[in-house]
């Protein structure tokens, strides 16, 4: 377990003013009348996908198969496997004096879709499996296309378990005393819009909750060492138990006269824990014969958490104190290449179409109150030790690479 | 009134206003560039989650991103 509180599907408390508002949007989804004209479900397809991240003293990879069929044109099912597997030494690990780990994870998904006229309910469960962390996922949801087809409105629910486990960092048994919930809620609402010939773009809005144990069981803050101002101590962090979240995110996607296309987003992100960030992203994609080329750029920045200190002044300063990087101020930058062979233009056989795909991603994480701490953990006498609080700023570069055969049947 | 009240009821009223005639100014044969797959939002489904999960887990920030995700504790 790496870090609690992360993809938590939440309910906005405030959402409880508003109940009337879905209530009678879930209504007059339910009983529009079928339209005259259906809607078309994904094709058949099955991607297998192997993944390799980088960076930071972290290295995870594994393989991502996705299978989706359709049945009588208005049934599809579909199933996902997923692997990490991780050996980590991050700046975390060394700092806290823990030596290197590995560990799995392993995820399966499987999802139902049924169109009804120009109505899609879909259905899909999700269970995530660690040694010393467990999730389960169950998620519902509804899209409507309108106005011959140029709108197309989708909603969406979540509710996510977990269980949150400790393992003895020297031992590596888990800790038979240590068992956390969290609680996960979440609310999507989104609408995509053909604007013009070339034009489309969508509006996505995700309000999320979790209730429980959301920090991480292994992770410390530090602060100021009493007996020696220049060094530091460690302690274990302390988080509120609850988090609510509001995302906001515009897409448009722009076709070029030569057949090409350009790309463009934006998120905003509040939080209750102080967080506020923005994502923007840029793309581009041209296809040459029988190659799909892409090119994408993409710019994070946030500001750090409320109980957020990459030094406190003394245990115990305030009732809730974190160190996580992931709260702290920050950005990151990604640069994205991709390539697309389709291998099999006409066919064979019951295959319709086959693509072999190769992406790579460059990101660099950029920390502004994120010290290296290792610096002042080096001996007072090396030239390189630098006093707890004037270490350099943290700073990493990963790759990212992505590999997957698609076929579509 | 709140944000999520507002878009909510924005959202409600363009689903009702659905059950009239309204006339799409961009006609079905005119929309072979949109049909293209280079124009797809999501065109690699198992390449988006994958990346997503990899932002996800190591920023702050999360949600509309257009997946229904899932739970992990991971990054």
């Amino acid at each position: 377990m790496k870090k609690a509180g992360k993809k938590a599907w939440g309910v906005e408390i405030r959402a409880r003013a508003s109940t009337r508002c879905w209530l009678g949007l879930v209504l007059a989804l339910l009983f529009l009348p079928a339209a005259s004209f259906a809607g078309v479900l994904a094709d058949d397809r099955a991607d297998a996908l192997y993944h390799r991240y980088e960076g930071g003293g972290v290295t995870i990879h594994g393989p991502s198969v996705l299978v989706r069929k359709k049945f009588a044109e208005k049934y599809a099912l579909s199933a996902n496997y997923y692997q990490d597997m991780v050996t980590s030494a991050s700046i975390d690990v060394e700092v806290s004096g823990a030596s290197e780990y590995k560990e799995e994870r392993t995820q399966y998904s499987v999802g139902a879709e049924y169109l009804r006229g120009k109505t899609t309910y879909n259905l899909g469960y999700t269970n995530s499996k660690e040694n010393d962390y467990q999730a389960e996922t169950t998620t519902f949801g509804i899209s409507q296309d309108l106005f011959g087809d140029l709108t197309t409105i989708t909603m969406g629910f979540s509710r996510g378990k977990d269980v949150v486990r400790r393992r003895d960092t020297t031992t590596d048994q888990i800790d038979p005393t240590f068992k956390e919930p969290i609680d996960r809620w979440s609310y999507r609402v989104g609408v995509s819009q053909i604007l013009t010939k070339a034009l489309i773009t969508s509006l996505q809005l995700e309000v999320i909750t979790d209730e429980g144990f959301l920090n991480n069981p292994y992770r410390s803050y530090r602060f100021v060492n009493p007996s020696d101002d220049r060094l530091f101590a460690l302690a274990r962090e302390i988080y509120p138990r609850t988090r609510t979240s509001n995302a906001v995110a515009v897409n448009g996607r722009y076709y070029l006269p030569y057949r090409a296309a350009i790309h463009g987003g934006y998120r905003f992100f509040t939080d209750t824990w102080g967080i506020g960030a923005n994502t923007f992203e840029l793309g581009y994609t041209h296809p040459w014969r029988q190659w799909t080329f892409e090119l994408g750029y993409r710019y994070y920045s946030q500001g750090n958490a409320d109980f957020y200190s990459d030094l406190f002044d003394r245990p115990n300063q305030q009732n809730f104190l974190a160190r996580d990087k992931e709260l702290s101020t920050f950005t990151s930058q990604a640069l994205s290449l991709g390539a697309t062979y389709d291998f099999l233009p006409n066919g064979w056989r019951f295959i319709k179409k086959g693509t072999l795909n190769i992406f790579y991603d460059r990101i660099q994480f950029d920390y502004e109150d994120f010290r290296d701490a290792r610096f002042a953990q080096l001996p007072t006498s090396d030239p390189n030790f630098h006093p707890a609080g004037t270490e350099p700023l943290y700073s990493f570069g990963a790759n990212v690479i992505q590999a997957f055969v698609s076929v579509w049947f | 009134m709140g944000k999520t009240k507002l878009i909510s009821l924005a959202l409600a009223a363009l689903v009702l206003a659905g059950c009239g005639n309204i006339e799409p100014w961009v006609k079905p044969y005119e929309r072979q560039a949109l049909a293209d797959p280079i124009m797809s939002f999501d065109a690699n489904p198992v390449s988006t989650a994958y990346l997503d999960h990899v932002f996800d887990a190591r920023e702050g920030a999360r949600g509309a991103n257009g997946s229904s995700g899932g739970g992990c504790g991971c990054n």
